[in-house]
């Protein structure tokens, strides 16, 4: 490879990976290949003019995104092939504000590629430690400062200033008590109890027992919600307490959480996933799986509402039901274990 | 160096055909037909016992009690049949998982005299008369509620399906008519459960069919919807397709000019 003359190099540094005052290697690198623009003024000028006129287009852009903001009504649709339709005046703004702003940057990395110098040099670093005369220089006035300003001999001055600057956390630290109160019992507890009837849910009507077909699912709450106003935490209670009613053979149900906690087949679960607390009501009646849309968790119905398949490592809660006298569903208790995701205080 | 033996352009065109081919396979025929409803009788019943026998009975047996291959059909009603036979998912093209929409086998004629049949063997929800299907008294609001309640879990708030376990899938409810609709509902298809006119009244399932039918219309003012999946599609899309003109840039950043 010939080596070519550059007026520009680094007296101090090295060339193709030579050192340039020994000539010996110190690191290996390509030789230096000169491009089109180097050798040809022509394409010197060519690169220089492609350079000009990109920053020029993208003035170019400014001016239209000025138009369109102005002329390109706020509410025109437009259908574009492939893409769908779209707002006219959000795309023609975007478009050329866009634009702009990338053929500043194309501009810039054609004219660094093309024209500005690309030879790779090697400098070599200074030492980064500073000299003992530096560094004794800084420790002797900052022995002085400390003389001077009397941190040394003040001795009420430096205590009563370490005492106060010992104190300034504690506010910090009491401040944490707005991060209570402690939950207590709340998150134990749903608004369930014996004998509150089950409402399906956004209807809110009763439940009987007979009108639920084999394979059904009820997505239902507690009759009790509709009494909490939405001031007082009505989500609230609703994100504990809603649940999923299903009905199937009763020769299928394998086990459950409690003897007779069922009614002539007809289970109510928990419906808030004891993984993370998404609401879980994908049941595939066939199978009697539960099936959990955020992580897949999967809870078999039929089998006490073990887990079957995902994240999730207790069982769906299961409420125990009955009928009242007219046939309607209610609750036999509240929740025997706490419904949802796993919290510090359970272990 | 090895980066300049490929156009820099090469990664993009793999990127998109890789997109390309996905999209095409995911692009499923769907098409349904609706057969009319003719009142059965006793030559049609006979009529529907043999079709039954000649392209059911296979699988789910002689007497429509269910067999290894396929459940018992007593009590399903005459729904269950309009909708599995009349959207094509009935007969199955293999047995799998899921039974998949495509050209109904059978015509309206015989479809109704299948479910005339099926009908006999046991009560069952019937197929919806046009009373039932009608719409113009629904609340759009409470039939959204419904459904965010109801279907949203497994079809997805936006209704384009969503995915199940074990391969199963609740499909798109883009293209499905109120009758198809009305039928799933009732009848509790493959791996859907039962939502009964007793526990969800006839009028709910207007308010939730009236939405659905809303739904249906959306536009999507952003252009490409990405089957308006959610974040998942989304997230994908930028993860391939904007990385990889990030990729390109960078390469194109990069090289050396000649």
């Amino acid at each position: 490879m010939n080596e070519l003359e550059h007026p520009t190099g680094d007296p101090y540094g090295a060339k193709d990976g030579k050192d340039l005052i020994s000539g010996i290697t110190v690191f290996p690198m390509e030789p230096h290949v000169p491009r089109k623009a180097d050798i040809d003024p022509k394409a010197a000028i060519r690169a220089e003019r492609q350079v000009a006129t990109m920053f020029g287009l993208s003035s170019l852009m400014i001016i239209l995104f000025i138009v369109a903001y102005v002329k390109v009504p706020a509410n025109q649709l437009i259908t574009i092939p492939v893409i769908g339709t779209l707002n006219a005046n959000h795309l023609a703004i975007g478009f050329t504000f866009g634009m702009a702003i990338l053929l500043i940057g194309l501009g810039a990395i054609h004219w660094a590629k093309k024209l500005m110098p690309d030879e790779e040099v090697i400098q070599e670093r200074h030492a980064l430690t500073s000299t003992n005369e530096e560094r004794a220089a800084v420790q002797s006035s900052l022995q002085r400062g400390a003389a001077e300003s009397g941190f040394r001999d003040r001795k009420i001055i430096r205590r009563s200033l370490l005492g106060a600057l010992a104190l300034f956390p504690v506010p910090l630290i009491v401040l944490l008590r707005d991060l209570g109160p402690l939950p207590g019992t709340r998150l134990r507890e749903t608004i369930w109890d014996k004998g509150i009837h089950l409402v399906t849910d956004a209807t809110y009507k009763k439940i009987k027992a007979s009108d639920i077909p084999l394979g059904g699912l009820i997505n239902a709450v507690p009759e009790n919600l509709l009494e909490i106003e939405h001031e007082e935490h009505n989500l609230n209670q609703r994100g504990k307490a809603s649940i999923i009613i299903v009905r199937m053979d009763p020769a299928d149900i394998v086990s459950q959480q409690g003897e007779t906690w069922d009614y002539q087949g007809i289970l109510a679960f928990s419906k808030i996933c004891t993984h993370l607390g998404c609401p879980t009501s994908l049941y595939q009646q066939r199978t009697h799986h539960l099936l959990c849309p955020c992580h897949q968790s999967t809870f078999d119905l039929s089998d006490s509402g073990n887990v079957v398949f995902g994240p999730a490592a207790r069982r769906m809660p299961q409420l125990a039901i009955t009928v009242d006298a007219e046939g309607y569903l209610i609750a036999q208790s509240g929740f025997n274990e706490p419904v949802g995701p796993s919290f510090w205080e359970r272990g | 160096m090895a980066i300049n033996k490929r156009h820099p352009l090469a990664l993009f065109a793999i990127l998109f055909a890789a997109l390309g081919t996905t999209g095409v396979a995911y692009a499923t025929v769907n098409s349904s037909t609706a057969p009319k409803v003719v009142a059965s009788s006793e030559t049609q019943v006979e009529q529907g016992k043999q079709l039954f026998l000649e392209g059911c009975s296979s699988c789910h047996g002689l007497a429509a009690q269910g067999a290894s291959d396929g459940p018992s059909l007593l009590g399903v009603g005459a729904a269950s049949v309009d909708f599995q036979v009349g959207t094509g998912r009935m007969p199955l093209a293999a047995p799998g998982v899921q039974a998949m929409p495509k050209m109904p086998s059978y015509n309206a004629e015989e479809t109704a005299a299948l479910a005339a049949y099926i009908a006999t063997l046991g009560a069952g929800p019937g197929i919806p008369t046009a009373e039932m299907l009608d719409t113009t008294n629904a609340e759009l609001a409470l039939g959204g509620e419904l459904f965010r309640t109801n279907c949203a879990q497994c079809h997805g708030a936006s209704a384009v399906g969503g995915a199940l376990s074990e391969g199963r899938k609740a499909p798109s409810l883009m293209n499905a008519d109120a009758k198809n609709l009305y039928e799933a509902m009732v009848s509790g298809p493959q791996a859907m459960p039962v939502f009964a006119d007793s526990t969800l009244s006839v009028e709910d399932k207007q308010h939730i069919i009236a939405y659905v039918a809303e739904l249906q219309k959306n536009e999507s003012p952003g252009g490409f919807s990405l089957g308006r999946q959610g974040p998942v599609t989304e997230g994908l899309f930028i993860f391939v397709v904007g990385l990889g003109v990030l990729i390109v840039a960078a390469v194109w950043i990069g090289a050396k000019a000649k």
